[in-house]
């Protein structure tokens, strides 16, 4: 009876055990699905700006449309003029530099290497109107341009090469009656084709967020939430949350996932424990470049070939410029994993002027290691290629690219890698020796875009393994269940282990070694007795 | 010999749910280790936080059993006989001696087996089991979202945890060896399955004492 009792007992537990374990519960989200609730009501806007008296009329220049916004929202351009979007700079500290002022005006990048000297093309992502040259009046509200961010009629263009000025096809007056909240359009127009086309840089922010599916991006996938960029990146008086790390250097303003997911997403805690360290980025971004490839490499030294003469260009077999005479060379890659690095959200950058103190230099080093607090994994495209540099001061050189005709210095018209780094330095106020060279140049972008749902994310033995391959198996600095160990304390106690299965085989032998040999004289001995 | 009543039903429970959960842990935990692949590495981390809840709750209860029954008297350390002890499993045990020291129902272990046991109960079990729990809290999120635990560093908590490990593995293969030496191969283990185990009248004892006393003097 009572052993029946103990084995029911035993077939209960060891039934709950086995129940607990592959049971897998459907749980419903109650976090996630409030979000859902809230984002999927989309706001619509309580004015119609069709019907203002001040916007029925031709605007014969931008300027004007700027002028008829500021007579309604006669604060709001202060606002703007006090944002990085407008100013291209902004004043922070900056770890190991102090009190800097940094931003378009004076970094560099790893792509077109900089807007100094370049204006009138690359104004065509300032917020402004008439940027030719280092003479811009920052002052002037009227060069605002409101209608880049503000227009939803999807039509309003920014011309190329016109220094901000919009394309001369746009239609003022409906764009200025079809203003309102900015939508994907507006913010992608400059975000998603920086560095001279679609998904060049960044590698997470592309056309195809557009109108993607949730496989893409499962926030702004157009069969699920559908978020536009100002969800997130929500702004309080044209002051954007999020930070750009080719532009940005302080762990403020950011734009998290936390601040809707909460720092505890998941129902397991064993997942959000992982939140201290890893960012949610870094599981959720499995790769990035999912639909159109992205630019991972760039060599300026290849730029200036010509063809008869003439410059040409070559196509790799995504279909994307594998050469460009005026450019470079270029690699590109699509569905790309990840490099991880820690990240506290600081980061400074080379700024022009700076002495060369490393080869490859580092466009914008991220700052961050596992012992500072604030740091976690983040998930970067590493972006390479080389830049040209001047040999004797060891600086890198902002050289003139663009101007409108030939003869005016700049190497997208000349080829000229001489007069263009002559031009470009004496523009910026810097010296040039005269002597250039190219030097390997390396850039981090943070990936933080393309989302990927708990399906898709990164599986745990993707870096909890000892594999080289692992995506975690360069960063080091700490202990990784899985991927680390302590090798001799696991080569002494594999030894102790074995060496005490050994010690115990031998034992066990020993014993019934001596065992039949004392059976055996027993067995004499009997003998010998019954013999007697 | 007289059958006795030696392990009560919960101290058997006890000790086989430990058996196999620590056997279900160093599969699961050698796994996260990274020494082989079974359940993959999600799962196995999954177990095996699930086992180690379990292990705990398991192992709150024998303390507690322990103390009200008494039992815990059963591992008072003892140098008497230690050496008689040692001297038998090396030298002894090959020449056909008896055990040196008696099996009662009060006095169920040797004092070799009282030292190693309550080495195993009062240094390897809690390195084990507190280095775990530190192991399972490290980096976790608190009510107030303050993360806790991050100022001891999970390389040291994992090579103290893994050593615990490590030991418990060299212990137990040593221990199942050792189960072995009783009066039959299979005494000691059928007495910890069934409860009874078939020990030495003190009578008995004597009897043979004396005669092979008398052996030693005729020879």
């Amino acid at each position: 009876m009572k052993r029946t009792i103990i084995i029911f007992i035993g077939a209960v537990v060891v039934t709950l055990i086995l129940v607990n374990v592959f049971h897998e519960e459907t749980y419903y989200n109650l976090k996630l699905e409030k979000l859902k609730q809230e984002y999927a009501i989309k706001s619509t806007s309580p004015v119609d700006h069709s019907q203002f008296e001040e916007l029925q009329k031709d605007f014969s220049s931008p300027q004007e449309v700027t002028e008829a916004c500021i007579s309604c929202h006669n604060k709001r351009h202060i606002e703007i003029m006090n944002s990085s979007h407008w100013n291209w700079e902004r004043v922070s500290y900056v770890e190991g530099r102090g009190i800097s002022s940094m931003g378009k005006r004076n970094v560099i990048n790893n792509f077109c290497i900089g807007a100094q000297a370049n204006e009138q093309a690359c104004a065509k992502c300032h917020i402004g109107f008439g940027m030719t040259n280092d003479h811009f009046d920052f002052n002037n509200a009227r060069n605002v341009d409101c209608m880049v961010c503000h227009d939803n009629s999807d039509q309003y263009m920014k011309g190329a090469s016109m220094a901000g000025y919009p394309d001369r096809s746009v239609n003022l007056t409906e764009v200025a009656q079809g203003v309102g909240k900015p939508n994907k359009h507006n913010c992608g127009s400059c975000h998603f084709n920086s560095g001279g086309g679609n998904n060049v840089k960044h590698g997470d922010l592309e056309n195809a967020l557009l109108a993607c599916e949730r496989e893409v991006d499962v926030h702004m996938a157009a069969n699920g939430m559908d978020m536009e960029c100002v969800a997130c990146h929500t702004a309080e008086n044209h002051q954007m949350l999020g930070r750009l790390y080719s532009v940005s250097s302080t762990n403020t303003q950011r734009a998290t996932c936390e601040q809707c997911h909460t720092t505890t997403p998941h129902f397991d805690n064993l997942l959000n424990r992982h939140n201290a360290k890893v960012s949610c980025q870094a599981c959720h971004i499995p790769v990035y470049a999912k639909v159109n490839a992205t630019k991972m490499e760039w060599r300026w030294s290849d730029a200036g070939r010509l063809k008869d003469g003439k410059p040409f260009e070559e196509d790799d077999e995504l279909g994307n410029h594998s050469y460009m005479s005026i450019k470079g060379s270029f690699k590109w890659a699509k569905n790309v994993k990840p490099d991880y690095v820690w990240f506290n959200g600081t980061a400074d950058h080379y700024l022009l002027g700076d002495t060369i103190q490393s080869v490859p230099v580092i466009i914008n080093p991220l700052f961050g290691s596992h012992d500072d607090e604030e740091s976690k994994i983040v998930p970067v495209k590493i972006h390479v290629g080389d830049q040209i540099y001047d040999k004797k001061h060891n600086i890198l050189i902002q050289p003139k690219l663009y101007a409108p005709e030939k003869g005016d210095s700049a190497f997208w018209q000349d080829f000229d890698w001489a007069t263009a780094a002559e031009a470009g330095m004496k523009r910026v106020g810097l010296p040039y020796s005269g002597d250039y060279g190219f030097v390997e140049t390396v850039m981090y972008w943070p990936v933080n875009h393309m989302v990927s749902s708990k399906e898709k994310a990164v599986s745990c033995a993707e870096c909890h393994t000892r594999d080289d391959d692992g995506r975690l198996a360069k960063l080091t600095g700490f202990y990784l269940p899985g991927r680390d160990r302590f090798k001799t304390l696991d080569s002494i106690a594999i030894f102790i282990l074995f060496a005490s299965l050994a010690a115990v085989f031998g034992h066990a032998a020993l014993r019934i070694v001596t065992s039949i040999r004392r059976k055996r004289y027993d067995v004499e001995i009997i003998d010998y007795q019954s013999e007697k | 010999m007289r059958k006795v009543y030696i392990y009560k039903g919960f101290e058997r429970f006890w000790h086989w749910t430990q058996a196999a959960l620590i056997i279900f842990l160093a599969l699961t935990g050698f796994e996260v280790h990274g020494s082989f692949h079974i359940f993959g590495f999600e799962m196995a981390a999954r177990f095996h936080r699930v086992a180690s809840w379990m292990l705990i709750v398991l192992i709150v209860f024998a303390i507690f059993w322990h103390f009200v029954t008494g039992e815990w008297k059963q591992y008072l350390p003892t140098t008497k006989k230690l050496k008689a002890q040692i001297l038998y499993y090396s030298i002894g045990m090959f020449k056909g001696e008896k055990h040196p020291t008696k099996k009662t129902e009060l006095s169920k272990m040797n004092p070799l087996q009282r030292l190693v046991y309550l080495g195993f109960k009062l240094v390897l079990v809690p390195l084990t089991v507190i280095s775990g729990i530190i192991y399972m809290l490290h980096k976790f999120f608190d009510e107030n979202n303050m993360v806790i635990i991050r100022d001891i560093p999970l390389g040291s908590v994992a090579f103290w945890h893994t050593l615990g490990g490590f030991l418990l593995m060299i212990f137990l293969v040593v221990h199942v060896y050792m189960t072995t030496t009783g009066h039959t191969p299979t005494s000691n283990i059928r007495a910890m399955l069934t409860g009874y185990e078939e020990l030495e009248d003190e009578d008995e004892e004597k009897e043979s004492k004396k005669t092979s006393e008398n052996k030693e003097q005729h020879k």
